[in-house]
């Protein structure tokens, strides 16, 4: 980095901290940054399906981003990158989430678990399995997301995890085609595969009943 | 998304000393609509400290019968707490119809509360807001206004609330919460917590800058049957059109709370009052002086609709 920056930083920072002091003197003033120009990276630590994984991020990079872009795993996809299409699902401590909406440097620690975390093209994870057998996709953009969603929808039903279909709130939520439907609500398939990504969910789910 | 600096904060004054220092600086827990508006950059903060290690993440019974709920409980674990699917359902049932599984996931109680509005004149860059950008105006009005307020709205802005827990908090009298640079707590009711806009749509709550909201009270459990109505333009992941929280007693008598139709969670104690006479009668009272426009003066009949429905229920 030139000086230059440095210096129009600080110059700053002094105007806000004056500005600051004046206005409450227990508040300790600090230097403002610079907006348009980028913070300096930040490292970050993760497990990523059971690696340690070490980057160093510009604060803005989302996990998204620091999955397909810094570890090139390509499999989590970008949609939406609004949270509203869940493309980008992945499990993150056991629990599914946006990937678009959560920053890198806010997973320090965390054990993240991407689609090609669950299986490979030799060792397919169950779901993958049900997937491939009940045709639960077509273009197959959304599937690694939906696939990540399904795993941990189980998971949430097992934990007892409510649902809004769920007619008595107090009981143990069952795994109706409804309650599946609704649990996967927050993955869009534009192809359609919906009632074959039920099914597929359904079959793990029975195979697991009986094995 | 403009650039920012980020740290993460080890104690609550020290976090609100933070945003309190830096004019931009913000709080970020769970991220799933800060970083949505940052992407568009409608949210620009300078700096963002990450309040997620400081503890606000249990919920615990009160001295007074009650639950409190820390700020950091994620909407998932609240709905899903056996206490509160037990005593205050109708708590559970508004979270889990907001949303998505993956976005309960990881937003939280505080973060919740604090979402802003989906008005799609806030959204769009390109269009005049008030609430975005101070003095420019408002394009909905006179615009596509179709999902947008009915009442408690101004001639400077006609965006709604959009959440869904905060009308269960609201029909619960809940308390919020806070913490301040100085280390001074406050406890806000829920009912003052989101402002009606005025001439100042821009601020949603009366948090002042750098007040951290550290968790949220229930009072003692009411009984009654408890119902989160929501009515929306699809079965599910969607925002309301109009809901109806409503808790009703063995005698007819209740609380009932509207969401998608005003700047806050709508409820009115002299409608509710009028419960034993129906639904008819309660909403008249509810939105007595609304301003609907054109496209959304539907959502008053449907309210009524939706609070009959409720009614209709038995068990």
């Amino acid at each position: 980095m030139s000086d230059l920056p440095r210096l129009e930083i600080s110059r700053r920072g002094v105007l806000a901290g004056t500005a600051m002091l004046s206005a409450s003197p227990a508040i300790p003033a600090r230097a403002a940054p610079v907006q348009d120009e980028p913070a300096p990276l930040m490292p970050v630590r993760f497990k990523v399906n059971g690696k340690d994984r070490q980057l160093s991020l510009d604060p803005r990079t989302t996990l998204l981003d620091a999955l397909r872009e810094h570890l090139h795993l390509t499999g989590t996809k970008k949609g939406c990158d609004h949270g509203q299409c869940g493309a980008c699902t992945v499990i993150v401590e056991g629990r599914r989430i946006n990937s678009c909406l959560s920053l890198a440097v806010m997973h320090e620690g965390d054990a993240v678990t991407t689609i090609e975390g669950l299986g490979t093209p030799q060792k397919l994870h169950p779901m993958q399995a049900a997937f491939v057998k009940h045709d639960g996709y077509q273009c197959g953009y959304c599937t690694p997301g939906q696939i990540c969603s399904a795993v941990a929808v189980l998971g949430e039903i097992e934990r007892g995890v409510p649902s809004h279909v769920q007619a008595d709130l107090t009981a143990s939520p069952r795994a109706t085609n409804l309650e599946l439907r609704e649990r996967m609500s927050g993955n869009i398939c534009r192809c359609g595969a919906y009632s074959n990504i039920a099914d597929a969910m359904k079959d793990v789910i029975g195979s697991e009943v009986a094995g | 998304m403009k650039a920012f600096t980020y740290e993460r904060a080890r104690d609550p004054v020290a976090a609100a000393r933070a945003v309190a220092a830096r004019q931009g600086a913000r709080f970020i827990a769970g991220g799933t609509n800060l970083l949505d508006l940052m992407k568009l950059e409608i949210e620009t903060p300078t700096h963002l400290v990450d309040v997620q290690d400081l503890g606000f993440d249990r919920i615990e019974p009160t001295a007074e019968g009650g639950l409190r709920i820390g700020a950091l409980v994620t909407n998932t674990d609240l709905a899903a707490d056996h206490r509160v699917r037990r005593d205050y359902g109708v708590l559970s049932r508004a979270i889990l119809a907001g949303a998505s599984g993956q976005l309960r996931n990881k937003a939280t109680t505080a973060g919740n509360l604090l979402q802003r509005t989906r008005c799609p004149y806030f959204y769009d860059t390109n269009m005049a807001c008030n609430k975005r950008k101070p003095g420019s105006g408002c394009a909905a009005i006179g615009g596509y206004s179709r999902q947008l307020g009915v009442i408690g709205v101004s001639d400077t802005c006609i965006a709604t609330f959009p959440g869904d827990m905060a009308v269960a908090l609201r029909l619960l009298d809940a308390v919020v919460e806070t913490i301040d640079a100085e280390g001074l707590t406050r406890a806000i009711p829920i009912a003052d917590f989101h402002r009606l806009w005025g001439n100042r749509p821009e601020q949603d709550t009366v948090l002042r800058p750098g007040e951290l909201l550290t968790s949220v009270t229930l009072p003692r459990p009411l009984g009654g049957r408890h119902h989160y109505e929501k009515v929306r333009d699809r079965a599910s992941y969607a925002f309301a059109l109009v809901s109806v929280a409503a808790v009703i007693q063995p005698d007819g008598t209740g609380r009932v709370a509207f969401g998608g139709v005003a700047p806050k969670p709508w409820r009115v104690e002299a409608a509710e009052a009028l419960l034993p006479q129906g639904a008819a009668a309660v909403t008249a009272r509810a939105f007595q002086g609304a301003t609907p426009t054109k496209d959304n003066a539907f959502k008053l009949p449907l309210a009524t609709r939706a609070l009959a429905a409720v009614l209709a229920q038995k068990d």
